[in-house]
């Protein structure tokens, strides 16, 4: 396993969060991880960056506690995609994605050609390479979090974990940001994301982890464990899941919010 | 297929040398420049003597050059280049480009040291001494403060704990103000608030390079790092960093060299604001290029404003009032040009 909690309580030094959580992510696999608001999510993907220490079970990358790890070690092998990265800097995407090759280099030394070839060619993985000179923050805010995606591509680290990667973007862009998670799967990648779109967790991830009220609420293969019962109790709202035809040929799920409280 | 864009080096390389070349230009034309008529010629006479140690251009010329306008020409080169490389690491690290050196309140805990330095009539180099310490002391308290309530936001903390210290320094100072003997302590006072090149010695210039140095330098070395405080904590983390030992360094290291700027010619504003912004502006946002480039626009900069602060009219007009008039309508005029840009 890439990367992995064990009994994991999680929070801040005054509060927990959560308790007992349990998941595994594994190469060329995408786990999804599905919340409410407050649920702690995002708190959740902290400990896992080993940001956060765990309060009491294990974090663990590669086997080893996340806390076991040097920074610079924990940085090549696990990267991390923000939901966006706040600077009033004008970096270009080149610039941003650059960045991600400071894991492999020490305090006092100074990005080469290397680096540079490198963070282009992630730019290029994800299509995005004609950008390269343009400001960080003058393109579309999908082209900036595919950017994010490409500087965690450039540490080469081959567990990623994203939260809400998808959450400030358009309909359009989500969807590609998605495909490009499911090809970065598809080349070998460990993939865990967050998202507050069940319907990314019906379109890419192999398994979802469900945590509310402070502990899981149900993980597993993603057609077994999202459905209509459990997205219900999750989000406090009745929700189906449907099947429609789709154009890419086999018949797709999703979900559709109903009004009124789950039975 | 996009194609690798070039490298950023040799343009940026050809920025350092042009404005390392003007800078030297300015440098040997404010040395010509004053009520004593020395030519330029006369000028490099000059200083190749006291480098050889041979015969120079007359008693006078020799006196006014070495003794008097070297001094100053290097205070100006050295406090302009000392804030601005001070600010743009504080603009880096608040990942905020309208920020400039004294945002932890340095200045004004500068301020307060001199001002009570002159109370206690203590000579020139007492002042700076008690100008640095106050300095410290003041981004000493900003940081206490920020450590012990800014857990969850410690860059918004220190910037609130900042502007909090900043105005207690700041009735500190109309408190001596207040007391301070109106015929001779007060225009002192008043004189150092403002700014001043006049009246630097070497020997006060040799003591403030070594804090000066002890924070520049530092910076130059972390070049290449500073850029990760401009993440996000979470990403910069992420990426390897350590974020708190790099913040520490660079509020350290900055501080250091804005007190030692403050110490020698007394607070100017707008320099540490105005030079990075325009570094950037030519060489792109990235710390490695931004620094070095904004040590020597600011120190080209500060003489070009020191030199017209002495020369432009019959009295000598404090550099702290010039930039401000220089600083405030070319900063807006960036802030409308960056905002207007597509």
């Amino acid at each position: 396993m890439k990367l992995a909690a064990r009994g994991l309580d999680y929070g801040f030094r005054d509060r927990v969060v959560g308790r007992g959580v349990d998941l595994a992510v594994g190469a060329g696999e995408i786990v999804c991880l599905l919340g409410p608001n407050g649920s702690g999510k995002s708190t959740l993907v902290r400990t896992l960056l080993g940001v956060l220490p765990p309060l009491a079970g294990a974090a663990l990358l590669e086997g080893k506690p996340l806390g076991a790890w040097s920074g610079r070690e924990r940085a090549t092998r696990l990267a991390y995609v923000p939901q966006a990265t706040a600077t009033d800097l004008d970096f270009t995407l080149l610039e941003m994605v650059e960045m991600g090759r400071s894991a492999h280099r020490g305090a006092f030394s100074h990005p080469g050609a290397r680096d540079r070839a490198a963070a282009f060619a992630a730019l290029e993985r994800l299509g995005i390479a004609a950008l390269a000179e343009r400001p960080f923050h003058r393109v579309s805010g999908g082209e900036r979090q595919l950017a994010l995606i490409a500087r965690a591509l450039a540490t080469e680290a081959p567990c990623l974990l994203m939260d809400e990667p998808t959450s400030n973007l358009d309909f359009g862009n989500q969807a590609r940001v998605l495909e490009e998670i499911a090809r970065l799967r598809d080349a070998g990648a460990a993939v865990l994301f967050s998202t507050h779109d069940p319907d990314h967790a019906l379109r890419i991830a192999d398994r979802v982890v469900m945590i509310r009220n402070g502990g899981t609420m149900a993980a597993g293969a993603t057609a077994e464990v999202v459905n209509s019962e459990n997205l219900s109790a999750l989000y406090g709202r009745a929700v189906e899941v449907a099947w429609v035809a789709s154009g890419e040929g086999t018949p797709r799920r999703v979900c559709v919010p109903s009004s009124g409280r789950p039975s | 297929m996009a194609r690798m864009p070039p490298s950023p080096r040799p343009r940026f390389a050809l920025w350092m040398a042009a404005s390392g070349a003007a800078l030297a230009a300015l440098a040997a034309w404010s040395l010509t420049v004053g009520r004593y008529p020395v030519g330029a010629a006369d000028v490099f006479r000059a200083l190749a003597a006291a480098l050889t140690q041979a015969g120079g251009i007359g008693d006078n010329a020799q006196a006014v050059i070495l003794d008097v306008r070297a001094p100053r020409v290097a205070a100006a080169l050295v406090v302009g280049a000392a804030l601005s490389g001070a600010g743009a690491a504080f603009q880096a690290l608040f990942r905020n480009p309208l920020v400039s050196p004294d945002i932890l309140g340095v200045s004004s805990g500068c301020a307060l040291g001199a001002g009570a330095a002159v109370l206690l009539a203590l000579p020139l180099a007492g002042v700076q001494a008690f100008a640095f310490a106050g300095g410290l002391a003041a981004v000493g308290l900003v940081v206490a403060i920020a450590a012990r309530v800014g857990e969850r936001d410690p860059l918004l903390t220190l910037i609130l704990a900042g502007v909090v210290v900043g105005s207690l320094f700041g009735a500190g100072i109309a408190l001596v103000k207040f007391v301070a003997d109106p015929y001779n302590q007060l225009p002192a006072i008043t004189f150092w608030l403002l700014g001043s090149f006049s009246g630097v010695s070497p020997a006060d210039l040799g003591v403030a390079l070594v804090p000066l140095a002890l924070g520049i330098v530092p910076l130059w070395l972390l070049r290449s790092r500073v850029d990760l405080l401009a993440l996000s904590e979470d990403e910069a983390a992420s990426l390897g960093a350590n974020v708190r030992g790099l913040r520490a360094a660079v509020i350290v290291f900055g501080t250091l060299a804005t007190a030692a700027a403050v110490a020698i010619a007394g607070t100017i504003g707008w320099v540490g604001l105005l030079v990075p912004h325009a570094a950037r502006m030519l060489a792109g946002a990235p710390f490695a290029r931004v620094f070095p480039l904004s040590l020597v626009l600011g120190a080209g900069f500060m003489v070009a404003v020191d030199t017209a602060c002495r020369s432009a009219f019959a009295v000598e007009i404090p550099p702290g009032v010039a930039t401000a008039f220089v600083g405030a309508p070319v900063f807006i005029a960036l802030l409308a040009a960056t905002r207007r840009a597509p």
